[in-house]
């Protein structure tokens, strides 16, 4: 509503400096400009569906002889990707999606809770150059592409996690989750969980810090004057206000987490169960970097089960942006 | 050893960053040489155009020796080398996208079959041209194992026993009673394998298989057949894991081995490590050509893997290049003229001398490279 009502004047204004021209000559011109840009809009917005239409068809296509093949085909060529261990599809992809969910699952869940606190403290806390200095050091993350932050992953977190790991491993080992043996390197379903989680702060930071900045002054002034403490403020102003926002920059990061290939190609040693001991060695893979390790050496059966995993991959990542369309949908609703 | 993991990790950046861009580079400028007279001389061959292969990474630094080697020799030719996988390469080659396919694997009788669609007149077939030895290596610098002399000594069943987690620690009493000289130390074994599909898995595996007997009950494939351990992508990844822990245990190309220890394992009544001359020993005693039909072309090697004859490293790893006798779409015989060319070079003894020293391959042995020229002889007559 605002933006609208702050429109109209400068169309007025746009028409007070026309007025010179005959006013045919103004409606014409304004006419094929308005024509033009429509058009173009048009065109960006049907290229983005047909890019989709191109994915999902090239996907299906080439996934095709992964079902229709012959059997003996497509369990060898299961048996040659999996070493051995199955040959049906949906025990090959099975483990694959777990581990794909459970990394991108568990470095969203360490990412969001600091991420909100970045986006909070940058919006709400730090002074102002702070806060002006923090923002600009977010976005240059946001832009480290992924084989950086899986060199760095690789060559300095490995090494230095171990450790620590195997403290964690000690005093907590009585918890399933992390329960030794640990893996030395420490190239494990936590490690590079926590690599990815560092990887997508940034994304969903920077997005979180723009709706938090966005939260309306005067309820948080009200609320201040109710006498309201600086986190009630927070709670009952800005957070309640940012809550759909938030989920969409969590899925913008998930999504991110979900795809992640280089990271997880240099970082996990990796294994084919549905193993919950997050700090093992060889227990999950993602589809994502299991299409990158096997894809060079695959035949043409083993090349379309892989591009069926991706298929699954592609299902998933728009299973779990439906979803929070659906949740943000009727946290702005309420 | 921080040092070490670093310059891994250098390596490993400069394989997986730059793998495909170095192929491209072999336009290495030929160096002019003088003849007797004074003249510059450049060795000008009759090859010339530009002429694509793909396969194997396995032979990728072989491959671009040989590139600049050919290319020295004919200066009107440019070669690349596209080092996608064994797969990738076969199936660019039966699309006819490249000459000449690199792989680790031979030819399927259904890839035979196809060939048909891009070689004229008969099927492909393919020469072994790049032997080199997997070495089982381990890190253990603490306890003074990691000199070039110094090797353990494994029998295949401890092995065996070490890649299925039935035996986890360096002390334990059954790698002891092998190497009775050393101090070994009390630490956890940490068996580290590839994680992507592989020719080194392939021939460890079928070395494991015949050796090993009931002690390994897996089938050999390219990919690692159970959880133990650590996986890792690509020889480089293998061996940076390798070096950031201490106790590791894996397998790679001998030349890519440098500041590990290797295994010496159990042949017959001694124990042989992983060198050139026990790997040639191997080639030249061990390794014979699998039998073809009358007129087939292919060449195709059988390795002994259960060796008892002293002196040879039984682990070996082949990689052969895929061509055709004749190709269809070839104008005035081009591409036949240069598959010629190039096989004939790898056979010859500067190709082998080439591969040798730059990529640590063992050079063929005489009656492989006589079943060689046989082939490639062919190529070309009508």
């Amino acid at each position: 509503m605002k933006n609208m009502a702050s429109s109209q004047p400068v169309n007025n204004c746009k028409s007070n400096q026309v007025s010179s021209f005959t006013e045919a000559d103004a409606t014409q011109s304004g006419h094929l400009a308005d024509r033009i840009f429509k058009i173009l809009a048009w065109t960006a917005g049907i290229v983005i569906f047909v890019a989709l239409a191109a994915v999902t068809l090239f996907l299906i296509l080439r996934a095709l002889p992964a079902f229709t093949g012959s059997p003996a085909d497509r369990a060898s060529a299961l048996d040659a990707l999996s070493g051995g261990r199955v040959t049906s599809f949906l025990a090959y992809v099975g483990p694959l999606l777990f581990g794909t969910v459970i990394i991108a699952g568990l470095s969203l869940l360490v990412a969001f809770p600091i991420s909100v606190g970045i986006a909070l403290f940058i919006t709400h806390y730090a002074p102002r150059k702070l806060s002006t200095l923090l923002s600009s050091v977010i976005d240059l993350l946001a832009a480290i592409p992924s084989v950086v932050y899986g060199l760095w992953g690789a060559l300095i977190v490995v090494p230095a996690i171990t450790g620590f790991w195997a403290w964690v491993a000690h005093y907590l080992g009585w918890i399933p989750l992390f329960s030794g043996p640990v893996a030395a390197p420490a190239r494990s379903v936590a490690t590079v969980a926590l690599v990815l989680a560092v990887m997508i702060v940034p994304i969903i930071t920077s997005v979180a810090r723009d709706i938090c900045a966005q939260a309306p002054r005067l309820q948080q002034e009200a609320a201040l004057a109710l006498g309201a403490t600086k986190w009630e403020t927070i709670r009952l102003a800005v957070l309640p206000f940012a809550k759909s926002g938030l989920i969409s920059a969590s899925m913008l990061g998930l999504g991110r987490a979900l795809g992640e290939t280089m990271a997880v190609l240099m970082i996990l040693s990796p294994g084919f169960s549905y193993s919950l001991h997050l700090l093992r060695a060889s227990t999950s893979q993602t589809i994502a970097a299991n299409i990158a390790s096997q894809f060079p050496e695959a035949n043409a059966m083993g090349v379309a089960s892989l591009i069926a995993t991706g298929l699954v991959l592609f299902l998933i990542t728009f299973l779990v942006n439906f979803i929070a369309r659906r949740i943000t949908g009727k946290g702005s609703s309420k | 050893m921080h040092k070490n993991a670093f310059a891994r990790g250098a390596a490993f950046v400069l394989a997986l960053t730059i793998s495909v861009g170095l192929a491209a580079c072999g336009d290495n400028q030929p160096v002019p040489q003088h003849n007797s007279q004074g003249q510059v001389e450049t060795e000008s061959g009759h090859i010339v155009g530009e002429f694509a292969g793909s396969g194997a990474s396995s032979q990728q630094s072989a491959n671009e020796a040989w590139i600049a080697g050919f290319q020295y020799r004919h200066t009107g030719a440019r070669i690349s080398y596209d080092p996608a996988g064994s797969g990738a390469g076969v199936t660019a080659f039966l699309n006819g996208s490249v000459i000449w396919a690199g792989t680790d694997e031979p030819l399927s009788d259904d890839q035979v079959e196809q060939s048909k669609s891009v070689c004229a007149g008969s099927s492909a077939f393919e020469l072994p041209v790049y032997v080199t030895p997997i070495a089982l290596a381990y890190n253990l610098p603490q306890a003074g194992l990691n000199k070039p002399n110094r090797h353990l000594n494994m029998d295949p069943v401890t092995i065996a026993q070490i890649f299925q987690g039935q035996i986890t620690r360096w002390n334990d009493r059954r790698l002891a009673e092998l190497n009775p000289d050393v101090e070994l130390p009390d630490l956890a074994i940490t068996v580290i394998h590839r994680s992507d599909k592989s020719g080194t898995t392939k021939s460890l595996l079928k070395y494991m298989e015949a050796s090993a007997g009931p002690a390994w009950p897996y089938q050999p494939g390219q990919n690692w057949p159970n959880d133990i351990g650590q996986g890792a992508k690509g020889t480089a990844g293998l061996v940076m894991t390798l070096t950031q822990a201490e106790g590791t245990f894996g397998y790679a190309d001998v030349a890519q081995t440098n500041g590990l220890g290797t295994v010496a394992v159990r042949v017959g009544s001694s124990y042989v490590p992983a060198t050139e001359q026990t790997a040639a020993a191997m080639l030249e005693h061990k390794v014979t050509f699998k039998p073809q039909g009358a007129n087939s072309l292919r060449k195709v090697l059988d390795v002994d893997y259960a060796t008892n004859k002293a002196g040879t490293y039984p682990i070996l790893l082949i990689s052969y290049d895929v061509v055709c006798k004749a190709y269809r779409n070839d104008a005035n015989g081009k591409k036949a003229d240069f598959a010629k060319s190039w096989l004939t070079y790898l056979e010859s003894d500067s190709g082998q001398q080439q591969s040798a020293s730059n990529a640590g391959s063992v050079p063929l042995s005489s009656n492989i490279r006589q079943g060689f020229a046989h082939s490639v002889r062919e190529i070309g007559v009508a």
